[in-house]
Order: structure tokens, then C-alpha cells, then sequence
């Protein structure tokens, strides 16, 4: 295959950036999105070229480091893929790719299409979590959970951070991660000592970090490489509205 | 107080605002439109119906104010929430695809901008009588203030076209108006909004109604 | 010179030496903890799990990792699940069972005390784990569910659907966050270690590259932890993550730190085949798949048939033939051997010609599709996303890939290295899985280490020894730092015909075909010669374009490979030494008559330790002996 890419180049965090057009031969439609940018890059370098950054670690939809707006998408078009398990068979021969990296406000540009997500870590610092600390656990089978509570847990904990919510929201809002974290963790008996306390920490975090406001478009579900759903949202705002109005005690 | 100010200053909090008297102006709107269909059962019915209104001397009021506080932190809100939105996506994208945004959701802000300008509009224009484009305008008679109004094309479409923005408003705004203030049921299909569709649909057509009717003659 | 490598393993029966050896260790008074400060290195199970409880405890930790996020882990991959006594099956479980399977699996190449305390502690890590929210799978009764895993004829394996290390690492991450907003833990992502300093003999800190500025620094410490997983990445294609590497462990080794059988490998027998030159990594298929589906390949070398127009008499099911009891299930080195022996022979599917069907044509046409959906259907589903090819029509193609790496840093019972004060845990150290590691084990390692042993042994090494105070302005740190410094700008200048990638493609290439499955006398002195030639040729033909100031990633990853270069010297050097075959190592001359591998407890009942004698020269080797008082050996069987 053949492709034209508009591939977004900054030089770094403060440098301007622009977009740039490479012609891309001889891609075959078993390589993956990223072994097609390795190639590229592999020709840049052995033109004297710098090449093209862009975070990637895992290379199987796990570790939520790959990113990349691919012609306006976020991790491209198949859906519940992250951009790593996208293969080029997605793409047609002569096609022509825009590559952006996400873009927002709270995800400044580090270079090229790599992006500072540290944002993100922060709103887990804030309450992201079960106080529990080393030690101190009771017997795993102590407390029983319902198979329907782990079962929602874990299809929220699934998230795996890589920001693509932030990415396509047409609001660069937070609220997905945010609240599939919210959801994940309040689901279990053993988040419910923190519940309220964690969805006021959670949300005041993401607003000092400058993301937009939720407005409900479902763009963030569509491209969840993980289909979490925005009715994760929904309890968000309702554990945040309990807390703020009536208190933080469970 | 403090409490409330705390909540509001947050954008979570800003956007539940937004939800709650979103809603009270879903409510306000799905009456008023059943309300003008009166119109079609003649003169002396809706003009006994906004007598009957008005009779209600503080209540009237008590609804009256109720909407505008709600206009007003909707209003408020919706511009500080949609400024902040802006500000977090400082440099936009050479190309993005919506997968799930509808035109509905993506109008909000301009439709809910030209709602406003024809809510002011309405008001001076039904209420206080302040702008008559027949150049009469009857306190007592609803009726006739309404089709001397949308005999003139301009207005009539005016109204049919504003109301166009409404209906995609509703569309929007019913639905996830519920979901922001936290009440609504998980759903193995979140993006699915038969409801707001049916209000929407609803509001739209009975609003619509009534400057067609006149515009076509069917009322006179 | 050798050293005397001291294992410190504590006095006294078995189940009782942990915890005697915590009554005996000193504590470090609450009020001095935050006086000391360690480095942690890695922010996986391992890491992440250490600098979250030592900061808990009150030491002031430093934590690091090359990705933007501690979440990012390799740890984060782990499908399958993790093991624990818990006995909650009422199978007949026990931490004695857990204990010896563990050690048998390791074909008795690991330490009796080690592996014991590892079963002991492994129910308090679930209990950890639940407490912290990872969703771990539940009956509807509420209680935890098992699975049965890899060999184990108890099902004692926990899970959270397929994301069992993601979820694992969420909790000892959420925990690390916790720690960093109190202010225990100063963390470093996007941060890559590339020295360690040792001072007097202790190690005492390390220098970094800001992989997003390109500075070089220096962090001091009272002691150094590296949790820097896994070396597999030395064959190139394997199923680790791109950035996973061996630099932080070999900058170790060549500061005197010894390297614990490195030819200890494992490789995976169903993963996804490579299906072109510029394949980044391998995909892990689950071992389950091996339950339903036949592997064969064709009779005929070259056949480029489709699958289904093979009759049945032209096709040959390899492993039912060669193991009529075992059949498909043959364990994962036996499988994955067969498996290369059938490409070698010429006879692999698919274009590379390097892959052989998992054919579940019989099953389906006996228990019907939705049988099998319900059984795999998700795994299925990724096959196709990755190769466009439909398992339900066509057999699936599968082959053999570099997965986990046994061999690491030696390390004593402390987890302590023989550098005073370097400590290494999970998969960077050599410790607790012999030759060969069973599956759901490396997770349960990594946090036994991580939340509760470590934290404790620390404290001990800081309070049992005088350490000075030193911080990074100390002339080992800057003599660290130009180093450090020097070879970037080495890695710079060369300016040559080659990229990184296509010399890693090579090296990979090597470590396969010459170290991979099986070994032999040969092919290791094939490799030991092409090994150094390839990594002179890197030295004068790399090319890294770009700045040092700069996120560089060609930079980043020059560095990892020209490490790979000098340690897949070492694996090699250390299969050609150990000339019998255990676990993942086998050696073609070591086999019983029908090509099992015949361990040679006479002459190799040992750790080997390899130590660095500088430059130029061929390292030393340091023998632990292995001494079982509680097992008996027996050499692992099929049949
Ligand atoms: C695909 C796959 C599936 C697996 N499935 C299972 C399973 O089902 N059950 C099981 O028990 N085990 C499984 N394993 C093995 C297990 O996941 C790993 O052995 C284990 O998670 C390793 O943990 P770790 O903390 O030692 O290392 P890792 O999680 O790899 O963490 C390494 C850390 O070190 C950091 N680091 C590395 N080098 C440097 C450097 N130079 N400078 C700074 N930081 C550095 C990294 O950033 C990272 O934070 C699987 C492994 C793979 C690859
Ligand atoms: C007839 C009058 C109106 C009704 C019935 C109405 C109703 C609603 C409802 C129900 C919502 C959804 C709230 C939520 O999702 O929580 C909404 C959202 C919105 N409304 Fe209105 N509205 C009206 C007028 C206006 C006006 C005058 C504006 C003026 C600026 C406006 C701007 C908005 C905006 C911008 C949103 C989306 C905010 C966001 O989600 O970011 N609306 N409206
Ligand atoms: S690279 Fe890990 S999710 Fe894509």
C-alpha cells in the first residue's frame, strides 16, 4: 500500500507545530498502525530526518500509552481498539491519514505527537483510590460481594488511562476517566468508607487541571478503546452531588 | 450558602445546575405548548385559559420568577461552562470526526444563544406587548394578538424556525439533563434517547401548530 | 576473582524461617524512617508495590519509570491470573503444595526457603489486593472464584477477567498515587536509569536521563531497589512491551552486581506468528486454546495449500504423534519445541513459513461454534483483529515467543544483591523460579517481594550497616554522570548507515535461532562469535539521529540495545556452560532417548552468577550451590 500522512511535527513543548505531509510506500495491511509509523520513521532516519515521536509501550491495548488522533478520531476507526491494535488493513491503498496528537489544554505537547497525560495521575492522587494500607487486610472471603457489583466494578476499572476520552470530547472534559474511576472503586463494599469523599476530591482535581465540562455528547464512550459506558457519569454526579449537599459520611 | 457556592464552583456542579433548570424549562415548556393548543378550540378558550392565569395573581408570579432565576443560571452557567470548555482545548484539530455527537447535542450552545434572544423577543413581544409587528396588541385577547401576529409571514416563520432550535434543544437536553443530576438508570444503551425524542417531538409539533395553523389560514 | 555469594537464608525448619527471621531483623525506629531515602526503580507489581508500603511506613522513597505513568507497567499485560494458597476450593491446597509445585516447575533450580515463603505470603497478597478494590471474579455467592492454571492440579489461580496484572497493578498504583499526594513518594516517570553508583562498596544512588529534557542527574540514597522487570526483549520479538529492557540491571552488573542464570528463558507456545520484517512484538494467545484445538502442520515441506484443502492423511499432528499421552497438552517447553523442530524441518505455515495450526475444525463439529465462542470467544475475536483471519473457518496459526525471563540479578534471602544496599525484586531478580516459571507465579512473586518483603528487609540492611551521608554532588556521582554523558554523545556522533531497530532485528534474530528453544554446543559458539561482531559493527554503523536534549526516542532505545548486545553475550555464554538440560533450557546433547530434558543434578545443582571483570574480559563464574533438605529431586515427566 501506498498512503499520503499529515503527520503534526512540534519540535517541542513551547515550539510552534505544523502539519507535515509524508509519502508512506510499500506498507503492507498485516503491519499494525504503529509498526507503519516505525517504518516511516526508520526511512526518516536513514534520510538524516528526525523522526517522528509518538508514546506507544505495550503494543496490545493494554498499558494505554499509544494515543494519536487518526484522520479526526481518536485511536482511529475501528472501534474498541487502541491505535497500537489497529492493523493498516483498516485503510485503503492511495488513502491519506491525518495524524494529530490529543489535543488539549490539560495534555500540553511534549513532542511531535507525544503528549504530558500527567494530569490524569493527579486526578487519582487526589482520591483515586482505597486507603488500605500494607498490612492491615482481612481475610480476602471476609466480605462478600455480590457478582453483579464486581462485575460493574471491573468493566469500569478496564479504563486504561491512555486519555482518549479527553482526546475526542468535543469539551477536552475529563469525566470518563474521572468517573469510571468513581464507579470502579464506589461499586465495592470496600470503597464505600471513601465514596463521597473520593468523587469531591476527584472532580475538584479536574477542574484545577483546566478540562472542559461534560456535556453529555458520548463522543468519549465512542472512543474508549475499552467501550466504557457514560453511565459511569451519571453516578459520578450523582456521588458528587450526595457529598457536596449532604455530607462526605457514607 | 457556603455549601451551595462550593457546589456551584465546580463545573460538575455548574453542569447539575444546568440540568436542574433545564428541566424546570422542559416542564415550563411541554405546558405552555399543550397550553397554546387551545387555540385551535377558538377564542374564548384560550383566552379564558390566560385569564384563568392570570387570576392566579401570586402563584402566576411565583412561577414567573421561579422561571426567570432558572433562565438566568442556566444562562450563567451555560456560558461559564462553555468558556471553560473552549479554554481547555486551546489549539483545535485539523480534522476530527464526531462518532457520537448528534446536531443536537452539537447546537446547544448556539441554539440555546438564539433561544435566548427569542425568549426576550416573546416576552416583549406576547407578554408586555412592547413590540407589535400587526401594530395592535390586546392584553385581554390572547387570540387575536396571536393571529394578527402570525398572519405575517415573517413572524410566523420566525417562530417555526426558532422553534426548530427548540425541539433539537429538548432533543438534547431532556435527555441528559436527567443523567447530570444523577438519576438516570444505567442502560445497556446510554446514547439512546426515546424519551427526550418523544418531548421533543411533542414540544416541537405544538409550538409549531399554532403559527402554521394561522400562517395557512386554518385558524383565523 | 570470585565472590562468596551468601544466600543468608535463615536457620531452622522451613515454615518457620520467615517468620523468625522477622522477629530477628532490626527495626528501624518510626522517627528515622523519613530520614532515610530509597530508590526504587520500576513502578510495576514489584516497584510500585515497594514504594508504595516503604513510604507507608514512613521512608522517604524516589520512585522511577521510563513511561509517562507508573500505570504503565509491563505488569499491566498479564492475562492469566494469579497463584495463592487460599485453599478456598477445598481441593487440597495448601502452601505446601504451592510451595513444591512452584520449585518442581522450576525443575529444581530455585531455592527451597525462597520458594517457601513466597507460597506463605501469597494469601496475604489477595487479601491486600481485595481490600484495595482490585475486582477480583466472584461466584454469585460473593466469594472469590479459582481457576486452574498451567500444570496445577488444584485451581488456585485468581483472576479479573482477562486484565489480571492490569488490575493488580491499578491497586499497587492507586496506592503509589496515594502515596505521592502525601508526599512519601516523589515519583519520576518518564525517567530512565542508566547507572548505578557505588560508594564504598554500597550502593548509594543512581544516575537518570530526563527522557523529556535529556538532563542527566543524580539521585542519592541509603539504598537502591531495582524492579526493572524482565530482559525478553533481548530476542527482539517477544511478548514484552517495546520499552521493556535489561539497562538498569546490566548498568548493574557492570558496577559488580552478579547475574543470576541469564540463559534461563521462557518461551510461550501459542502466541500470534509474526507475519512480516517489521513486526514490533508477539501477542499472547491464552494456554487454554491448546484444551480444544489440534496443532498440526503438513506432511509435505513448502505446502502452501489452504489449510482446509490439506486431506487428512497429508497432515501431521505433531504432538499427538510424538505424545500420545499428552497429545496437545504437552507442557509449554515441549510444545514449543516441537513446534520450531516442525519449521525447521521447513514444513511452518503462513507466509513466514514460521507457524503451525491450532485447528479446532474437530471441536466445533462436535460440541458446535457456540461451544467454542462461549469457551474463547474473545480470544478469538483477537486473533482476527490482529490477523484478519477467521479461527472459526480457518485453523488459527500460532507460534513459540520469547515471554518471561527466569535469570536476573542474584540476590540473597533480603532480596539484596551482593552490592551492599542493592536490592532487586520481581521478574529483574533471579530468586524464586528456577529454570522455568509456572504460569500465574510471576505475578504472586512480584508483589510477595513488593508489599512484604522488601519493606521488611530493608529496614534491616539500614539499620545493620553505618552508611555516611552522601549526596549527589559526590565525585562517583559525577564521574557517573559523564559517563553517562559520554556514551550518549558516542551514540550521537557515530552518525552511520544502520538504525537501532535493524540491529535489535539482528541480535533478535541470533538469540532465536541460536539460544531460543533449544541450544547446542554449536550454535553457541555460532552466536558467541556473530554476537560481538554484530555490537562492534553497532558501535561504528548506528545511526541516532536527533539531540541529546531532547524526548529522543532512537536515543532511548540505542542505549537498551547496545546493552542487549553485551548481554545476549552472557545468555549465551552461560547455556554454553550449563550442559544439561532444565526447564526452559535445553540442551540438544542433554536428552533422555525420547527427547526429554535430562537435568543433571550431579553437576549443575547450582546458581550460576556470572560477575563482571571489566572490558574486554570473559566474566567470572560464582556458583551458589542448591541444597534441598525438604524436597526429593525427580526429573520432571510426561508420560
Ligand atoms: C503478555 C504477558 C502475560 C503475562 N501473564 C502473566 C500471568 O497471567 N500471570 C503471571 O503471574 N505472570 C504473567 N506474566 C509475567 C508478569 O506479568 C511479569 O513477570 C511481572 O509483571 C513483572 O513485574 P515487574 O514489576 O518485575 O516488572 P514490570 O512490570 O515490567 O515493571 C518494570 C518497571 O521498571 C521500569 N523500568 C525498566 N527499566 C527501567 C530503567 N532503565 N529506568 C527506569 N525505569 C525502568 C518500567 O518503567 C516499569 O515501571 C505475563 C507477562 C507478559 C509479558
Ligand atoms: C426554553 C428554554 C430552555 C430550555 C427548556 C432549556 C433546556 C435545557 C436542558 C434540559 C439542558 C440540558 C442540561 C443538562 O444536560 O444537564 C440544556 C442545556 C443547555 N442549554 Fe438550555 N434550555 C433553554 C434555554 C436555553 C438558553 C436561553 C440558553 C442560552 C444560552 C441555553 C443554553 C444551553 C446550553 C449551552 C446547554 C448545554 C450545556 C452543556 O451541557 O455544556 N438553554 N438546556
Ligand atoms: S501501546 Fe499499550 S495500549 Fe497501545
Amino acid at each position: 500500500m501506498n498512503l499520503t500522512l499529515h503527520v503534526w511535527r512540534q519540535a517541542g513543548p513551547r515550539a510552534p507545530g505544523k502539519m507535515v505531509v509524508y509519502k508512506a510506500g510499500d506498507i503492507s495491511p498485516d503491519m499494525s498502525f504503529l509498526e507503519m509509523l516505525d517504518v516511516v520513521n526508520e526511512g526518516l532516519t536513514l534520510r538524516g530526518e528526525v523522526p517522528i515521536a509518538f508514546d506507544h509501550d505495550c503494543r496490545e491495548g493494554i498499558c494505554g500509552m499509544c494515543s494519536l488522533m487518526i484522520n479526526g478520531i481518536a485511536h482511529g476507526p475501528m472501534k474498541g481498539t487502541a491505535t497500537c491494535q489497529l492493523h493498516m488493513r483498516s485503510f485503503k491503498d492511495g488513502d491519506t491519514i491525518y495524524i494529530e496528537p490529543w489535543r488539549a489544554g490539560a495534555f500540553p505537547v511534549i513532542k511531535d505527537l507525544a503528549v504530558d497525560r500527567s494530569a490524569l495521575d493527579r486526578i487519582i492522587q487526589a482520591g483515586g483510590f482505597i486507603t488500605a494500607a500494607t498490612g492491615g487486610a482481612q481475610d480476602a472471603n471476609a466480605v462478600l460481594v455480590p457478582k453483579e457489583s464486581v462485575d460493574g466494578a471491573m468493566d469500569a476499572a478496564a479504563c486504561i488511562g491512555c486519555g482518549a476520552c479527553v482526546a475526542a470530547c468535543p469539551n477536552a472534559s475529563a469525566s470518563l476517566f474521572t468517573a469510571a474511576k468513581i464507579t470502579h472503586l464506589g461499586l465495592l463494599p470496600q470503597g464505600q468508607p471513601e465514596r463521597y469523599r473520593r468523587a469531591l476530591e476527584m472532580v475538584d482535581q479536574m477542574d484545577l487541571e483546566n478540562f472542559g465540562s461534560c456535556t453529555l455528547h458520548g463522543e468519549c464512550q465512542e472512543a474508549c478503546p475499552k467501550e466504557i459506558s457514560i453511565d459511569t457519569i451519571t453516578r459520578m454526579n450523582r456521588d458528587f452531588i450526595r457529598g457536596r449537599l449532604i455530607g462526605t459520611r457514607p | 450558602m457556603g455549601r451551595l457556592r462550593i457546589f456551584y464552583a465546580s463545573m460538575v456542579g455548574k453542569k447539575v445546575v444546568m440540568g436542574v433548570t433545564g428541566l424546570i424549562g422542559v416542564g415550563f415548556v411541554i405546558m405552555h405548548s399543550l397550553g397554546n393548543l387551545l387555540v385551535f378550540r377558538g377564542p374564548a378558550a384560550i383566552n379564558s385559559y390566560s385569564h384563568f392565569l392570570k387570576s392566579t395573581g401570586e402563584l402566576l408570579w411565583g412561577l414567573r420568577i421561579l422561571l426567570i432565576v432558572a433562565v438566568m443560571f442556566h444562562v450563567i452557567a451555560a456560558v461559564q461552562l462553555t468558556l471553560q470548555s473552549r479554554a481547555a482545548r486551546p489549539l483545535a484539530y485539523t480534522k476530527q470526526e464526531h462518532q457520537a455527537a448528534t446536531v443536537a447535542s452539537r447546537t446547544m450552545r448556539w441554539g440555546g444563544a438564539l433561544l435566548l434572544v427569542f425568549i426576550a423577543l416573546h416576552v416583549l413581544h406576547f407578554t408586555t406587548g412592547t413590540i407589535r409587528p400587526a401594530g395592535v396588541f390586546s392584553p385581554d385577547d390572547v387570540y387575536a394578538n396571536v393571529v394578527t401576529s402570525f398572519r405575517i409571514w415573517w413572524v410566523a416563520l420566525f417562530y417555526v424556525a426558532v422553534m426548530v432550535a427548540l425541539g433539537l434543544h429538548l432533543f438534547h437536553g431532556a435527555w441528559s439533563s436527567v443523567r447530570s443530576v444523577g438519576v438516570s438508570p444505567p442502560s445497556p444503551q446510554p446514547l439512546h434517547h426515546r424519551i427526550s425524542f418523544a418531548i421533543a417531538l411533542l414540544v416541537w409539533a405544538a409550538f409549531t401548530a399554532v403559527p402554521i395553523a394561522v400562517a395557512a389560514g386554518i385558524v383565523r | 576473582m570470585t565472590v562468596q555469594l551468601e544466600a543468608h537464608i535463615p536457620s531452622g525448619p522451613l515454615a518457620q524461617k520467615w517468620g523468625k527471621h522477622r522477629f530477628e531483623m532490626k527495626l528501624v525506629s518510626p522517627a528515622n524512617k523519613r530520614k532515610h531515602t530509597i530508590i526504587v526503580v520500576g513502578s510495576g507489581l514489584a516497584g510500585g508495590a515497594a514504594a508504595a508500603t516503604m513510604s507507608e511506613l514512613g521512608y522517604n522513597v524516589k520512585c522511577f519509570c521510563f513511561q509517562d505513568s507508573p500505570r504503565r507497567a509491563h505488569s499491566i499485560a498479564a492475562q492469566g491470573g494469579i497463584n495463592a494458597a487460599k485453599n478456598y476450593q477445598n481441593d487440597g491446597d495448601s502452601i505446601y503444595r504451592l510451595f513444591y509445585d512452584t520449585l518442581k516447575g522450576g525443575d529444581f533450580r530455585s531455592r527451597e526457603a525462597n520458594v517457601y515463603r513466597l507460597a506463605e505470603l501469597s494469601g496475604n497478597i489477595i487479601d491486600q489486593c481485595v481490600a484495595q478494590g482490585v475486582p477480583f471474579a466472584r461466584e454469585y455467592g460473593g466469594l472469590l472464584s479459582n481457576r486452574s492454571f498451567g500444570g496445577a492440579q488444584v485451581s488456585r489461580t485468581f483472576y479479573a477477567r482477562g486484565q489480571t496484572g492490569q488490575q493488580l497493578l491499578l491497586g499497587a498504583y492507586q496506592a503509589l498515587e496515594r502515596q505521592i499526594a502525601r508526599g512519601g513518594v516523589t515519583m519520576y516517570p518518564r525517567t530512565e536509569m542508566l547507572d548505578l553508583v557505588v560508594i564504598d562498596g554500597k550502593a548509594r544512588g543512581i544516575v537518570v536521563r530526563d527522557l523529556v529534557t535529556g538532563a542527566i542527574e543524580s539521585h542519592a540514597g541509603e539504598a537502591v531497589v531495582l524492579a526493572t522487570g524482565g530482559y525478553a526483549n533481548v530476542f527482539h520479538l517477544s511478548t514484552n512491551a517495546q520499552g521493556s529492557n535489561a539497562t538498569a540491571i546490566w548498568r548493574a552488573y557492570k558496577r559488580g552486581a552478579a547475574f543470576a542464570n541469564p540463559c534461563f528463558t521462557q518461551i510461550h507456545p501459542t502466541c500470534i506468528p509474526v507475519s512480516g520484517e517489521y513486526q514490533s512484538k508477539l501477542t499472547l494467545m491464552s494456554e487454554s486454546l491448546r484444551n480444544d484445538g489440534r496443532v498440526w502442520v503438513s506432511k509435505e515441506p513448502g505446502d502452501k495449500r489452504d489449510p482446509r484443502q490439506i486431506p487428512e492423511n497429508e497432515r501431521d499432528y505433531y504432538l499427538e504423534r510424538k505424545y500420545p499421552s499428552f497429545g496437545n497438552l504437552a507442557p509449554r517447553d515441549i510444545a514449543s519445541r516441537a513446534a520450531k523442530e516442525v519449521c525447521d524441518e521447513g514444513r511452518g505455515v503462513g507466509e513466514s513459513g514460521l507457524g503451525v495450526y491450532l485447528d479446532f475444525a474437530d471441536t466445533i463439529k462436535r460440541l458446535g461454534r457456540d461451544v467454542i465462542k462461549e469457551r474463547y470467544g474473545n480470544l478469538f475475536e483477537m486473533y482476527e483483529r490482529i490477523t484478519d483471519e477467521d479461527p472459526y473457518e480457518v485453523p488459527m496459526r500460532i507460534y513459540p515467543a520469547a515471554h518471561y525471563t527466569m535469570g536476573g540479578l542474584w540476590v540473597d534471602y533480603n532480596l539484596m544483591s551482593n552490592v551492599d544496599g542493592l536490592h532487586v525484586t520481581g521478574e529483574a531478580n533471579f530468586s524464586d523460579h528456577g529454570a522455568n516459571r509456572l504460569g500465574a507465579s510471576a505475578l504472586m512473586q512480584g508483589l510477595a517481594d513488593g508489599y512484604f518483603i522488601i519493606p521488611n528487609t530493608i529496614g534491616h540492611y539500614l539499620v545493620s550497616n553505618k552508611l555516611e551521608k552522601v549526596d549527589a554532588s559526590h565525585a562517583a556521582f559525577k564521574a557517573a554522570e559523564a559517563e553517562v554523558a559520554e556514551r550518549t554523545n558516542r551514540f550521537l556522533s557515530i552518525k552511520g548507515k544502520r538504525t537501532v531497530a535493524s540491529f535489535h532485528r539482528e541480535l533478535g534474530k541470533i538469540m532465536w535461532h541460536y539460544c531460543g528453544m533449544s541450544r547446542n554446543d554449536a550454535g553457541l559458539r555460532t552466536a558467541l562469535k556473530k554476537i560481538p561482531e554484530l555490537r562492534e559493527e553497532f558501535w561504528r554503523d548506528v545511526n541516532v539521529p536527533g539531540s541529546d536534549v531532547e524526548l529522543n526516542q532512537a536515543l532511548e532505545k540505542a542505549g537498551r540495545v547496545a546493552d542487549f548486545l553485551e548481554l545476549g553475550e552472557l545468555i549465551c555464554l552461560d547455556a554454553l556452560h550449563r550442559t544439561e538440560s532444565c526447564g526452559g533450557h535445553f540442551r540438544e546433547e542433554s536428552q533422555t532417548a525420547d527427547g526429554e530434558a535430562l537435568r543433571d543434578d550431579e553437576n549443575f545443582a547450582y546458581v550460576a552468577a556470572w560477575q563482571y571483570a571489566g572490558e574486554g574480559r570473559s566474566p567470572v563464574l560464582n556458583k551458589e550451590p542448591l541444597v534441598f533438605e525438604n524436597v526429593k529431586l525427580s526429573q520432571r515427566s510426561y508420560k
